[in-house]
Order: structure tokens, then C-alpha cells, then sequence
């Protein structure tokens, strides 16, 4: 099993590790529930070093960017982050990344760890450019450093002044002697920041978060009940081969501007009138926690299925996102989710769990 | 990981205590600590009938569901409703916390049930 450079940091921090897409990760350092909290009223850090990065360079990369991306890139502009999709001709999602742009001819793709082979291999029988792809994610360490106090934490360590930093892009920080990439990006829906460096600055940053000043080392299981309340795609669950974003409700991402890019048919006959199913959020009315894979029944029929499910931590209720068929995602439907023998009556509702906050 | 001596175990990470021909049924330190924070438990009914090795009910933690398999049969004639409002009881003392009292209908199903010590050689494996 690979390790990160951190993971010395994690054993010393006890925490409970787990395989995940071929790494040994913290799933946990003390309790998922606090995590989750000193993530939503504080800051905490987590070890993303397991991401895939890909580098994308090359005359033509824009272009190249552009046909194989749901998102627009050629409208970007340096050091802006876009959110998007690789499709496949069907519409199916090969994987949902973030792309930043260093300049027209050079941009940083941030994959998931468990798609990162499967990405660099589609982007390369896609390549019909003057462009290259090279898989770089050895030469990265990353940390996201998250919640209401990320800004105040990290300005301590930088001389520059962070709040000129914007969602969405990203700019190479000194960091008490040590260059960083940092982005305003996340994955909690707080405000925060992920830091891409050589791996032991990386280490020493993450460490010293966390003894210096007090930020809360987070693993795995609360980087999913935080996303999860955020209502932000995990692939494999909300999005995957068979699930396209229009079905899954992230057609934000996808840009009908463009004249082609690839799954943009499929993608937009759904758009235009062919969606037979879509993701909803559900608000359980009894006792019980939707979890992955359960039915959602509507008289006794089964009309879907639930993608990912919590008592969330932050309301203290069981909800779920989940992909149903229409009609029955019109909000305030009264469908039932199956808990093993048990039926529990559930209420379509929109996917705003935590609609006072920001989501990025 | 405690493991105290009198009571029967499951490969399960169930526990038994037997008294006066009623067992108290509850999840071991292990499953616990495995578990993480527990914050939900289904429970069966009382005068639910009860088969040895079928489900009877859940623990869930923050992150999964795990069935209780039940280690012999017999009639539910209790259960621990504190348990409704206090899942996290089971971290916090998971030998104090039964989760259901059972009327043993036939004890030869003890002798199928692990020792404490095969227990603990099972969870250090």
C-alpha cells in the first residue's frame, strides 16, 4: 500500500488509517463528529496528498482542454480555477476535476486518487493536440486547510495578504521560506484553502498547523460528511460512468456555450427535455440513516436510489441525496427509503442542507 | 481492548451473559472501538423471536451500518431503550450497555460461543 509523505505525522497523531484508492489515509484522528465540527466553527487540516495532478502543456492546450472538459477554458484566465467534468460520448462521467490555469499553454488538472490512472489514460487517447500530458502527482504533497478561521491561520505564515485572494484561483505563497501553490478551493463548503508543495514543507506546514496553531487534523470520514452536507459530488456515488451531471444537478459545470465537446450531445438532449431521473436531496421523517444503495420507494415501487446518506452532523438529522426518477423529484414528494426490514417515510427536498452558509 | 473473562463471544464481536437462563446480549470493545462514534441503534420488539446467527437489529456509527447478529435463539423479553437516546453509551461502556435481554431457549448453543480467551486471540489476529 503507498503512503503519503505525512503519513509518519498521522501515526505520531494515532490516528485510525485505512486503505483508500491504494493509500494507507487517516479515516479518523479522535472522532469523525469533531473533526466535522472544528471544520464548520474553526479550521481544520487534512492530508490530500493522495489527488492525482496532472500537468497539461503544450501550443495547443487550451484547445485540447476544451474538447475532452464539460467546463470552458479558453474564457479563463491565469491563475483562475474551473470546476468541470471529463465526459464520455454518452454523457457519463469519467471523472469531475478541478483545472487551473498557469498560462495559455500550461495548466495543473487535480483528479481523484482513484480515477488518476483511468484520467491520465482517457486524456492521452483524446489527444489528437499539440499537447502533452504528464502525470506529476509523486512530485505534489497537499493539504486543505478548511473552516471560518482557514484565512486567520494561514495569514500568520504569509507576508502577503490572503484576503486578495479570491474563490476560484490560486497564486505561489512564501511560506516562512518555502513556495507553496495555494488555492482558494475546497471540498466542505467553508472557506478555505488547499496547498500543493514539495512534500516535507508540506509535512512541516501540516504539523505545524496543528501544534503551533491548534487547527484540528481531520481524516477521511469527515472530509465526507462535510462535502456530503455541502451537497458536492463524490465520484462513484452522486457521479460515475452511468451518472451524467445533468442527472446529477452539477449542469453548472457544464458549458453549452462551447460548440463541441465531448458528451456534449448526450449531455444536452438530457438538458433539453430527456431526463428521466435526477438527484434530490431527502429529509427522513423517522428513525434511521439512508446510506448508500438503499431504495427509495414511492407505493411500494422502487423509484431510486440513495447516493450518499448521514445523520448530519452539523442538524442533527438523517438526510441523504439521492437519484430518483421523475416526477417523483418534485420537492415536498412523499417517498420512503428502505433501512433494511424497516420503511421510513422521507420528503424530497432541495440540496441546499446548509443554505446559510457559502459553498464553493 | 477489554475483554472480560465471564462472558461468551461471537466471531461476530457480539458478547453473552448468561444469568438465571436469560442472556444479555451486547457488542465487545472491539466493535466499538472499530466502529467509531455510535449515533444510532435499531432495536428488535419485545417478545420479538430471535434465531441464533440471524440480525435483530443495527449499530450505526457516523460513517456505516452493522447488522447485530444474534448469538443463540430465544425470545426478546427486553431491551435496552436507554439506548435510544444514548447510542454513544455503547463507546462509552459497551459491557455496562446490553443491547437486548433474550429467554435462552436451548443453553447447548453456549458451547458454540467463544471463550474470552478465544476471543481474544480471534481480534488480535
Amino acid at each position: 500500500m503507498k503512503k503519503t509523505a505525512l503519513h509518519p505525522e498521522h501515526v505520531r497523531l494515532q490516528a485510525k488509517l485505512v486503505e483508500f484508492a491504494g493509500y494507507e489515509m487517516p479515516i479518523q484522528y479522535t472522532s469523525i463528529k469533531e473533526e466535522h465540527h472544528a471544520v464548520r466553527q474553526k479550521a481544520g487540516v487534512f492530508d490530500v496528498s493522495h489527488m492525482g495532478e496532472l500537468h497539461v502543456y503544450g501550443k495547443e492546450a487550451t484547445e485540447f482542454l476544451d474538447h475532452v472538459y464539460t467546463n470552458n477554458i479558453q474564457s479563463m484566465t491565469a491563475k483562475q480555477i474551473v470546476y468541470g467534468f471529463l465526459c464520455m460520448e454518452s454523457g457519463g462521467v469519467v471523472d469531475d476535476l478541478l483545472i487551473y490555469k498557469v498560462n495559455d499553454q500550461s495548466y495543473l488538472l487535480v483528479v481523484n486518487a482513484a480515477n488518476k490512472d483511468k484520467d491520465f489514460e482517457w486524456l492521452n487517447k483524446q489527444n489528437t493536440f499539440d499537447a502533452a500530458v504528464v502525470d506529476a502527482s509523486d512530485d505534489y504533497s497537499e493539504v486543505a486547510l478548511q473552516g471560518p478561521q482557514a484565512e486567520a491561520v494561514l495569514q500568520t505564515r504569509i507576508q502577503a495578504d490572503l484576503s486578495a485572494l479570491r474563490p476560484f484561483t490560486f497564486d505561489y505563497f512564501d511560506v516562512e521560506g518555502e513556495e507553496f501553490l495555494i488555492s482558494r478551493t475546497g471540498y466542505t463548503g467553508e472557506d478555505g484553502f488547499e496547498i500543493y508543495g514539495d512534500h516535507k514543507p508540506v509535512r512541516r506546514l501540516f504539523a505545524g498547523l496543528i501544534e503551533r496553531d491548534g487547527v484540528t487534523p481531520c481524516g477521511l470520514g469527515a472530509r465526507d460528511t462535510l462535502r456530503f452536507e455541502a451537497a458536492l459530488p463524490l465520484y462513484g456515488h452522486e457521479i460515475s460512468e452511468e451518472i451524467t451531471p445533468i442527472e446529477a444537478g452539477y449542469g453548472f459545470a457544464v458549458d453549452f456555450k462551447k460548440p463541441s465537446f465531448k458528451g456534449r450531445e448526450a449531455l444536452l438532449a438530457q438538458k433539453e427535455g430527456g431526463l428521466t431521473r435526477r438527484m434530490v436531496g431527502l429529509e427522513l421523517e423517522g428513525k434511521g440513516i439512508p446510506r448508500e444503495g438503499y431504495p427509495v420507494e414511492k407505493d411500494g415501487e422502487t423509484i431510486g436510489h440513495i447516493t450518499s446518506g448521514y445523520l448530519s452532523p452539523t442538524l442533527g438529522r438523517p438526510i441523504a441525496l439521492a437519484l430518483i426518477q421523475r416526477p417523483f423529484t418534485k420537492r415536498k414528494t412523499e417517498v420512503s427509503v428502505r433501512i433494511r426490514r424497516r420503511t421510513v417515510p422521507a420528503t424530497v427536498r432541495n440540496k441546499k442542507f446548509l443554505s446559510h452558509r457559502k459553498t464553493n | 481492548m477489554k475483554v472480560p473473562k465471564n462472558l461468551y463471544y461471537t466471531e461476530t464481536h457480539e458478547w453473552v451473559r448468561v444469568e438465571n437462563s436469560h442472556a444479555y446480549i451486547g457488542i465487545t470493545d472491539y466493535a466499538q472501538d472499530s466502529l467509531g462514534e455510535i449515533v444510532f441503534v435499531e432495536l428488535p420488539e419485545e417478545s420479538d423471536q430471535l434465531s441464533k446467527g440471524s440480525e435483530f437489529g443495527a449499530i450505526e456509527s457516523v460513517k456505516a451500518a452493522s447488522d447485530l447478529l444474534s448469538p443463540v435463539s430465544g425470545v426478546v423479553v427486553a431491551i435496552n431503550e436507554d439506548l435510544e437516546d444514548a447510542p454513544e453509551s455503547l463507546n462509552e461502556d459497551p459491557y455496562e450497555n446490553w443491547i437486548v435481554k433474550v429467554e435462552l431457549e436451548d443453553e447447548s448453543e453456549l458451547e458454540d460461543l467463544k471463550s474470552a480467551g478465544e476471543y481474544e486471540s480471534l481480534i488480535e489476529e
